[in-house]
């Protein structure tokens, strides 16, 4: 992780807000890797899947995305939010977890893996109203554009967009609240 | 899902709009004075002799206590609030009002005789200031509540005890301007009893309501 990351990223994340999608997806890659390498090395019992902390993870960082002071450095800003998810995806199993700041460092980006294990954010997907649900998983699962998705259920695209940011704003409350951890 | 399927659903949502915290923390700083005032107005009000008791020091001084702690609080909290922001130095000058309030107290028991420091501390309104002070406090309490959940406070219960904090700072601004009891003694007892009640709410708010 370098100077040149942090600039990079946050130029990125500065012209997402501005509306840039192609920015975003940029900038969303790039931190679901640096996320999935610092995540998997914090988490060295089970009980815990990485890949589940590293999608709540995304999720935070999507709607608490106007918390980000656009002058300030974007990296302290994603680690912290990192950190939290992942203390609270500890403490919902009743454990402990110590992080330094210091590991933040030491941290390289990581590609996904497929796991056939269930997803923490299926079972979230599955808790929303029909219509969220439909729309989250058209344009998430199947790859679907807002335009493809509302010609599919014959809706219009102003709809589809305020579903899929509905149901992602109660994914991302329901990752909050503690509600969707494997017992 | 996969977390490749994720960043689709999330980039599709690239055009959604929020107010940036900054600025909402102004929104509502505003707002929340705004009902603190109604509420005061309606209930209490300034006391009659406020012009002439504006001319004496203890009562200016109370404003001085209560406004350090509201502008400190304000301070701490909107960097609370953010993620990876840096809280000690704003954290830091939450430690002035109740300083101030000490070096106050100190004077004030060299220059009043002994003999006179319970009825002072006692004053006149203690079971007043300790109702309307949170009843003042609640509805701005509620608002940093809300902007709390709005924004990212990493350690909520902290954050929460600073809403309160900066709920009873603003409450007690008003409620000073009720107040005939004047005396930092009065202030350092009551007022901070009330304060601290409102504090407690708000850790409290910060544990179950405050969840990102």
């Amino acid at each position: 992780m370098s100077g040149k990351d942090e600039a990079e990223l946050s130029r990125l994340l500065r012209a997402a807000i501005a509306g840039d999608e192609k920015a975003y997806a940029d900038f969303l890659h790039r931190i679901a890797a640096l996320m999935r390498g610092f995540i998997r090395r914090k988490i060295v019992q089970g009980g815990v899947d990485p890949e589940d902390v590293v999608q709540e993870t995304l999720l935070a960082i999507h709607v608490k995305r106007h918390t980000w002071r656009q002058d300030a450095p974007v990296l302290p800003w994603v680690y912290a939010i990192a950190r939290f998810k992942l203390i609270d995806a500890f403490r919902r199993r009743g454990r402990r977890i110590e992080i330094d700041v210091d590991d933040i460092a030491e941290t390289f980006a990581e590609p996904e893996t497929e796991t056939a294990s269930e997803r923490d954010i299926n079972r979230a997907l599955d808790g929303l109203p029909p219509a969220q649900r439909s729309v989250v998983s058209a344009v998430s699962v199947e790859g679907r554009s807002i335009g493809e998705t509302a010609a599919k259920f014959g809706i219009s695209e102003t709809a589809v967009r305020v579903s899929l940011h509905r149901g992602l704003a109660a994914i991302a409350r329901r990752f909050g609240q503690g509600r969707v951890g494997r017992e | 899902m996969r977390t490749e399927d994720l960043i689709k659903a999330l980039d599709a949502d690239a055009s959604s709009k929020a107010m940036p915290l900054r600025s909402a923390w102004w929104l509502a700083a505003g707002a929340a004075i705004v009902m603190a005032a109604i509420v005061f107005m309606l209930t209490i009000g300034p006391r009659p002799d406020f012009m002439v008791a504006a001319h004496t020091i203890r009562f200016l001084a109370k404003f001085v206590f209560t406004i350090v702690l509201a502008v400190s609080a304000f301070a701490s909290i909107r960097a609370l609030s953010t993620p990876g922001a840096s809280t000690g130095r704003a954290m830091a000058w939450m430690l002035a009002a109740p300083l101030l309030v000490a070096v106050a107290v100190v004077l004030e028991l060299f220059m009043v005789p002994e003999a006179l420091w319970g009825t002072r501390m006692v004053g006149s309104n203690m079971m007043i200031c300790m109702g309307f002070i949170p009843l003042i406090g609640i509805g701005p309490l509620a608002i940093f509540l809300w902007m709390l959940r709005y924004g990212a406070p990493t350690r909520p219960v902290l954050a929460g005890a600073v809403a309160g904090l900066l709920a009873g700072g603003l409450a007690a601004t008003f409620y000073a301007a009720h107040c005939f009891d004047d005396s930092p003694l009065f202030v350092a007892t009551w007022y901070t009893i009330a304060i601290a009640a409102l504090a407690l709410f708000g850790a409290l708010g910060g544990r179950f309501f405050v969840r990102w």
